[in-house]
């Protein structure tokens, strides 16, 4: 079983290429010159190299022992992502998707952006090789991220605010999109999740599956033996995607954290397995989306602007029905909370979406026996986060 | 035969080319929506495209969206546009081809949708993001009713693309005049008379082509290399220019558009 999507790009029903005609070619060409470099050694060695010399893989599996002590159950592992060159697992795919760019001849390079992670990492690939970047962000992202929209200027990057509906990540993928129906011949497209119309989804995991490669070697170094349980959060679904799929075939329980906003009311959350979240097709993709009862798309929210959004990678959506995955969800509070925790317990200040991860973790830990293991991806350090928390932990005194 | 067959057969016999306006069905209201429609049925449109609101219109422009919005904010549905369509064909026998995203369809059902649109009165279905390999489940649901399913083609689609959509074509073929989202240019491009030319090469069908067309000029320019011009943006944007006097505005835009349509019936 190696969860290979079919040549459509298909998991199970979940996936296949939901596109405008015009991006059919340019699509094909992708597709194409990725399963050329796939297997190729020289564009794997080249990965290789900028991966371990630029971005610093590989990245530690870190025991977290006081975090551990303090909720008295599983020894808790955190892969820390958040040691990348850029501060996030976001690097993985734009290292490896700026390579195939080059080598199909591409100069200028879009991308979308929703916490600004994937939107800094790729304003450095880019700056890295010299090639013209646009970043399209949501507007409400740019507010809530501003320094990360300071940090893609400051790489030479072009950050193209997106004010129409909700002005978050969803909205920025629309402009990605629309930008690359009009400028197929020229440009690339940097999607940064494990999401959109075939290969995306495979290629983006491909990429970050390095994650899960890793943290497999590497906890079998310190403990003999592979985890009990593995936890990531889940917005488009990359870093979860990346650390699940080298375990997939093993005996470990493996949970994806959906954001669960501040309710279970349709709007208040964006947990596309929950309520709310039925089988539909946006951005390319057939997956699980957020909708309402006539097919249009809802609000999501949460306090993370990366896991803020109303549909979920295709391969998640088919491990979700074949019941391989778990999906859960921590809302804002207590992902605010788990910000707090790990930070204290551990001096490490984990980025919002991961906090999610972090959250539920502390919730199942305790319930674990002392001898077992789990490992919690931290997708990404959360110096980004900062200020917003500040300025919530005003609000609530 | 059915409408749309029907009409390009009676454009052909009289040595004439169609004109496809289109509308966003529930901009600035249903109302407004119907008497724009019974307008431009009036003025001699040959095929009445209906947009269905879409929450994330990734294949359109700035002016579409907008429209799409507005109807949203009105709270149009899918059912509604049914609606409007059968309203509109209680009035007149023009073809109409309901113009969308999947989802909403996808979300209705497919074969739920197919029923109703043909009991509407709907000839036919134009889906912005859905192509060919995708197609066949949705495709057979609108044969079985007797819908057409409106194949899209682009300049980017390869022959050997060409060459498979145009074995599952019905009614008519879209062929999008330029790689970019739906909205107005300046003139339109030589790469859409090359792509019609590719595409004759595959069909016996009648080609509209669309996106960016927008003056008298560019459908005079159409109608030298295709068989109907499609005009969007441009009816779009005057429904959103004179919300409350949709119906005049457009009547005026598109007798300016084309001669023929001052005095009815005439050649071009």
């Amino acid at each position: 079983m190696n969860h290979e999507p079919n040549e459509q790009g298909y998991w199970g029903e979940y996936g296949g290429r939901f596109v405008p005609e015009t991006l059919v070619a340019p699509l094909d060409e992708l597709t194409t010159a990725y399963f050329s470099y796939r297997d190729d050694p020289a564009f794997q060695a080249e990965l290789s190299d900028l991966l371990k010399n630029y971005s610093g893989r590989p990245t530690p599996l870190y025991f977290a022992r006081r975090l551990t002590e303090s909720l008295g159950g599983a020894r808790i592992y955190l892969k820390r992502e958040d040691l990348n060159h850029t501060g996030a697992h976001k690097i993985n795919n734009c290292l490896g998707q700026i390579l195939l760019a080059r080598r199909m001849g591409k100069k200028r390079i879009i991308a979308e952006t929703g916490a600004g992670q994937h939107g800094v990492a790729t304003a450095t690939v880019c700056a890295l090789f010299g090639l013209e970047c646009v970043v399209y962000m949501g507007t409400e992202d740019m507010r809530r991220q501003e320094l990360n929209v300071f940090r893609m200027r400051l790489l030479g990057a072009e950050v193209r605010g997106v004010d129409s509906g909700s002005r978050t990540l969803k909205d920025a993928i629309n402009e990605a999109l629309r930008d690359w129906v009009t400028n197929v011949d020229t440009t690339y497209y940097l999607l940064g999740s494990a999401l959109g119309p075939h290969p995306y989804p495979l290629m983006v995991r491909d990429f970050q599956s390095v994650i899960g490669r890793e943290a497999r070697e590497q906890i079998i170094e310190h403990e003999g033996r592979l985890p009990d349980t593995l936890v990531a959060c889940v917005g488009g679904g990359s870093n979860s995607i990346g650390l699940f799929h080298p375990f997939l075939n093993d005996e470990v329980r493996m949970i994806g954290v959906e954001a669960g906003g501040r309710g279970k009311e349709v709007g208040d959350h964006a947990a596309r397995f929950m309520n709310g979240g039925s089988t539909g097709v946006l951005q390319g993709t057939r997956s699980y989306i957020l909708q309402d009862e006539h097919g249009q798309i809802v609000a999501t929210h949460s306090v993370s602007a990366g896991l803020d959004y109303a549909s979920i990678g295709p391969e998640h959506a088919d491990l979700h029905d074949t019941n391989r995955v778990e999906y859960v969800s921590s809302d804002d509070v207590e992902a605010l909370a788990a910000f707090k925790l790990l930070s204290e317990t551990e001096g490490i200040i984990p980025a919002l979406e991961s906090s999610h991860a972090v959250a539920y973790a502390a919730r199942i830990a305790p319930e674990m026996t002392r001898d077992s293991i789990m490992i919690v991806n931290l997708s990404g350090r959360g110096d980004k986060d900062v200020n917003q928390v500040q300025g919530l932990s005003k609000m609530h005194g | 035969m059915n409408r749309i067959e029907r009409q390009f057969k009676l454009l052909r016999e009289g040595r004439r080319k169609g004109f496809i306006p289109f509308v966003t069905a529930g901009d600035p209201d249903l109302a407004s929506s119907l008497e724009v429609c019974l307008k431009l049925a009036d003025l001699g449109a040959d095929v009445i495209e209906l947009g269905v609101p879409f929450s994330d219109p990734m294949a359109d422009g700035p002016t579409i969206q907008r429209s799409s919005q507005r109807a949203l904010e009105n709270g149009v549905t899918l059912p509604d546009v049914l609606h409007l369509a059968a309203d509109f064909r209680r009035r007149s026998e023009v073809p109409v081809v309901l113009f969308s995203y999947f989802n909403p369809i996808m979300r209705m059902g497919c074969d739920r949708f197919a029923k109703s649109a043909r009991d509407a009165g709907v000839d036919g279905l134009l889906l912005t993001d859905v192509i060919d390999s995708e197609a066949a489940a949705i495709s057979r649901k609108l044969a079985q009713n007797d819908l057409d399913l409106i194949s899209l083609v682009a300049p980017t689609s390869t022959n050997e693309r060409l060459s498979a959509i145009a074995k599952n074509a019905r009614g008519f073929v879209y062929a999008v005049s330029r790689a970019g989202v739906t909205g107005t240019q300046g003139r339109v491009s030589d790469e859409a008379k090359k792509l019609v030319v590719r595409m004759r090469e595959f069909t016996e069908l009648p080609i509209a082509v669309g996106f960016g067309i927008s003056t008298a000029e560019q459908i005079r320019d159409v109608w030298r290399f295709a068989d109907a011009a499609v005009v969007g943006s441009a009816i779009v944007s005057q429904i959103e220019r004179h919300p409350n006097e949709a119906v005049d505005a457009v009547g005026q835009f598109v007798r300016g558009l084309l001669p023929r349509f001052a005095n009815q019936g005439a050649e071009t």
